[in-house]
């Protein structure tokens, strides 16, 4: 374990990327991420990375596919509108099961929408985004900590499944300071044979085929079938979360990333006033913890999914629940981020049995906005 | 009949079909170039025993299945992406030979963006381009190069420039490129077209293995379907409309632009 | 007059009918059948004795059908005297007749 430094949370990432034994980067300059393909221009360069900027996002995704298809541990970064462009790609990525790593920093939208952080992209990442049936893991970080410990969970869950792996961040995971320390990690003991790769078709075996091409229908439904195989292994191994004071807890807290590191100290807060709360934090949005979220409505009374979105975590939530215990939500969109005090008012408010709504500060606007 | 037999058995075979090209009937339709530029391909692979250092890169269009017919390590790319997808190949396996193999639209059209950087990286790459003025496996719309007049699925009275603008010369803009170093134009009509589209991959493949630079081979090639024509009508018409606007011939030799008489 | 002699040998099956061969071939050596192989194609056939193992048609053949077989040199070449066109199928895997415009009445001797 080296010695923690204090850094930035993209350039974590990037130096986590490094280590992890990433060969080939290909970004293109997006806020709030451009400073991981700067880290890698110079640092990883330097330590024998292919890194390279190249002319858009389309470009990127399917020069990741290319050198994924080639054996090679690749990855991409970028925010919301890039990866937007990239959903093509990762189709193709996962139909032709080749693993890689993509993050997007998420920021707020739609459209070009801000440089501010959201997690406007959570359906986007987990339900889809490109199309057909596929589905990327999802990592969702909460700490500069967590945005370099997950690059190497990232590219071995991309290895061991043949899958793309996606770290959904925000921008203020990627913008933000905090102590970093790298763990012990050898590319070289961790990154699996690829006999399926295009390395130069040699006498002893037959030539490798990369493609997501199979014509015939019944073809395809093999393939969809594998895939939707391996999406259930996935789902039975891979759920990872983190639980906070939920024990005993009545009202339970649902949010992932930064948005579930103040719902933690809105839940302390609550604590401190004999309120009985607790945090669900997915670390895996995709595969998502339903079972624990299923399990807490033995002793929950409610359930306050917290997002930076109009509400698409909160959909997951409800399915788990059943309808068993009512879930309901508070957000806040296009990049503002609710401070602890604002979920501490939810929570007071719904352990009154009061409804819960808009920040203090909104309503007074959506009152005008009603009038007009 | 039998002496036919007997006396081929006296005979060497000058001429059979390449190793790398595989046993699979290619799906084209009769008369089509793409066969021809498998097949020459394959030969020089052959020839210059790289198979297995070869890795192409299909592209989307007629050709999507080129993987089946060439026996080397290929992948399949979305359609227009297949020069980053090459590019992505190259700079992580950089002693491999990387070559991919696209139609006008996939090249021309949605992947313009594409062929024009890795051409102005001056990626180590091979790309090869099949022009027939027409998107054949969609069933025959337009192309960037299709002709001014030429009719089309999509042009039903023949391209105007009014509503379609003008056939791209997109190999003339990639020529200017300093990154890019051979830039040639062929064909597979007549056995001496032949005969120079096969120099013309010899000369690619030893530039690449010397990292010289981007090469780009272009074949004029026919679409007997979509152009509604018979094969041997097709490379008549072929012959008399494309190459004025396209002729054949070096556009960039080791680095330099060739001087030609503008058409 | 010594002229080089060479023969072609076309897969039936996977011959298209294009008519490329028969468009490249300088000795006008090659025509398409009258009878359709299995995938509806009339086929090419080798129709004359004066072949000479130019492989101008191998080389425009775009399904790589045709291989091309040449005397080499230094053996004896059998004189090229201009022959009564004859039908030469190689490599016929399903039962098939050919039939010609004009087939000369009575034995050829070759």
């Amino acid at each position: 374990m080296s010695d923690s430094k204090l850094m930035k949370g993209n350039e974590a990432l990037a130096e986590a990327a490094i280590r992890a034994g990433c060969d080939g980067y290909f970004g293109y300059p997006i806020t709030p991420q451009s400073e991981v393909l700067e880290y890698l221009a110079e640092e990883g360069r330097q330590r024998g990375m292919v890194v390279l900027q190249v002319e858009s996002e389309l470009a990127a995704i399917n020069m990741v596919y290319g050198a994924a298809g080639a054996g090679k541990r690749a990855m991409t970064s970028s925010s919301s509108p890039g990866i937007s462009l990239m959903q093509e790609g990762l189709s193709y990525i996962a139909s032709a099961e080749l693993p890689c790593l993509v993050v997007n920093v998420n920021r707020g939208g739609p459209g070009l929408g801000t440089i501010q952080p959201s997690q406007g992209d959570y359906f986007q990442s987990t339900k889809g985004g490109g199309h057909g049936d596929y589905r990327l893991i999802v990592l969702a970080p909460a700490s500069v900590q967590e945005m370099a410990d997950f690059v190497y969970d990232g590219f071995d869950l991309a290895d061991a499944y043949r899958n793309p792996v996606m770290i959904l961040a925000d921008g203020a995971l990627g913008q933000m300071m905090e102590a970093v320390s790298f763990k012990t990690y050898d590319p070289k003991e961790r990154v699996p044979e690829k006999k399926w790769a295009t390395t130069g078709k040699t006498p002893d075996r037959e030539r490798n085929i990369v493609t997501s091409l199979f014509i015939q229908p019944e073809k395809m439904e093999e393939i969809n079938k594998r895939l939707q195989a391996k999406y259930k292994v996935i789902q039975e191994r891979e759920v990872k979360y983190q639980l906070t004071t939920t024990d005993d807890a009545e009202i339970v807290l649902v949010a992932y990333g930064l948005a579930a590191r103040i719902c933690a100290r809105a839940a302390e807060l609550a604590r401190h006033r004999g309120i009985k709360a607790g945090v669900v934090r997915p670390i895996t949005l995709y595969p998502y913890p339903y079972d624990v979220i299923r399990q807490l409505c033995g002793h929950a009374r409610r359930f306050l999914v917290v997002e930076m979105n109009a509400g698409q975590m909160v959909e997951d939530v409800r399915l788990a629940v059943e309808g068993r215990v009512p879930v309901e939500f508070y957000g806040r969109m296009g990049g503002m981020i609710p401070p602890p005090e604002d979920i501490l008012e939810q929570i007071i408010r719904y352990s009154e049995n009061q409804p819960g709504g808009a920040a203090p500060a909104e309503r007074a606007e959506v009152h005008e906005i009603m009038e007009r | 009949m039998e002496n036919m037999t007997a006396q081929r058995e006296s005979m060497e075979s000058v001429w059979t079909k390449p190793e790398t090209l595989t046993d699979t009937r290619m799906h084209y339709c009769p008369g089509c170039g793409h066969g021809a530029v498998h097949k020459v391909l394959m030969e020089v692979v052959d020839e210059m025993n790289i198979q297995s250092e070869t890795i192409g890169v299909a592209p989307v269009g007629c050709s999507v299945f080129a993987y089946h017919y060439m026996n080397v390590d290929m992948q399949e790319a979305a359609h227009g992406r297949a020069a980053a997808v090459a590019t992505g190949i190259k700079r992580v396996l950089p002693e491999k030979i990387v070559f991919s193999y696209q139609g006008d639209g996939d090249l021309a059209a949605i992947g313009t963006g594409e062929t024009i950087h890795a051409a102005n990286r001056g990626e180590n790459i091979l790309v090869i381009f099949i022009n027939n003025a027409i998107y054949g496996m969609t069933g025959g719309q337009m192309a960037p190069t299709t002709l001014l007049g030429m009719k089309t699925t999509t042009t039903p009275e023949g391209r105007t420039t009014e509503t379609q603008g003008f056939p791209l010369k997109i190999t003339d803009l990639i020529a200017m490129l300093p990154g890019a170093y051979y830039v040639t134009r062929q064909a597979v009509h007549t056995p001496n077209a032949i005969r120079s589209l096969k120099k013309a991959f010899l000369n690619a493949f030893r530039y690449q293995q010397a990292r010289k630079g981007y090469c780009l081979i272009e074949v004029v090639s026919n679409c007997p379907s979509g152009w509604k024509m018979t094969p041997v009508d097709a490379n008549k018409w072929m012959e008399k409309n494309m190459f004025p606007l396209y002729p054949l011939g070096d556009l960039k030799a080791e680095g330099k632009l060739v001087e030609r008489k503008q058409p | 007059m010594a002229s080089v002699h060479g023969s072609v040998e076309i897969q039936v099956e996977t011959c298209k009918g294009c008519e490329l061969c028969v468009e490249a071939c300088p000795q006008d050596s090659l025509k398409l059948s009258k009878e359709i192989n299995k995938l509806g194609y009339h086929y090419a056939v080798l129709i004359q004795d004066n072949c000479t193992g130019c492989t101008n048609c191998a080389l425009v053949c775009p399904d790589a059908v045709i291989t091309v077989y040449r005397e080499s040199k230094g053996k004896t070449a059998s004189a090229s005297k201009r022959k009564e066109p004859v039908a030469v199928i190689s490599n016929v895997k399903s039962n098939v007749k050919v039939v010609l415009d004009d087939v000369p009445k009575g034995k050829v001797s070759i």
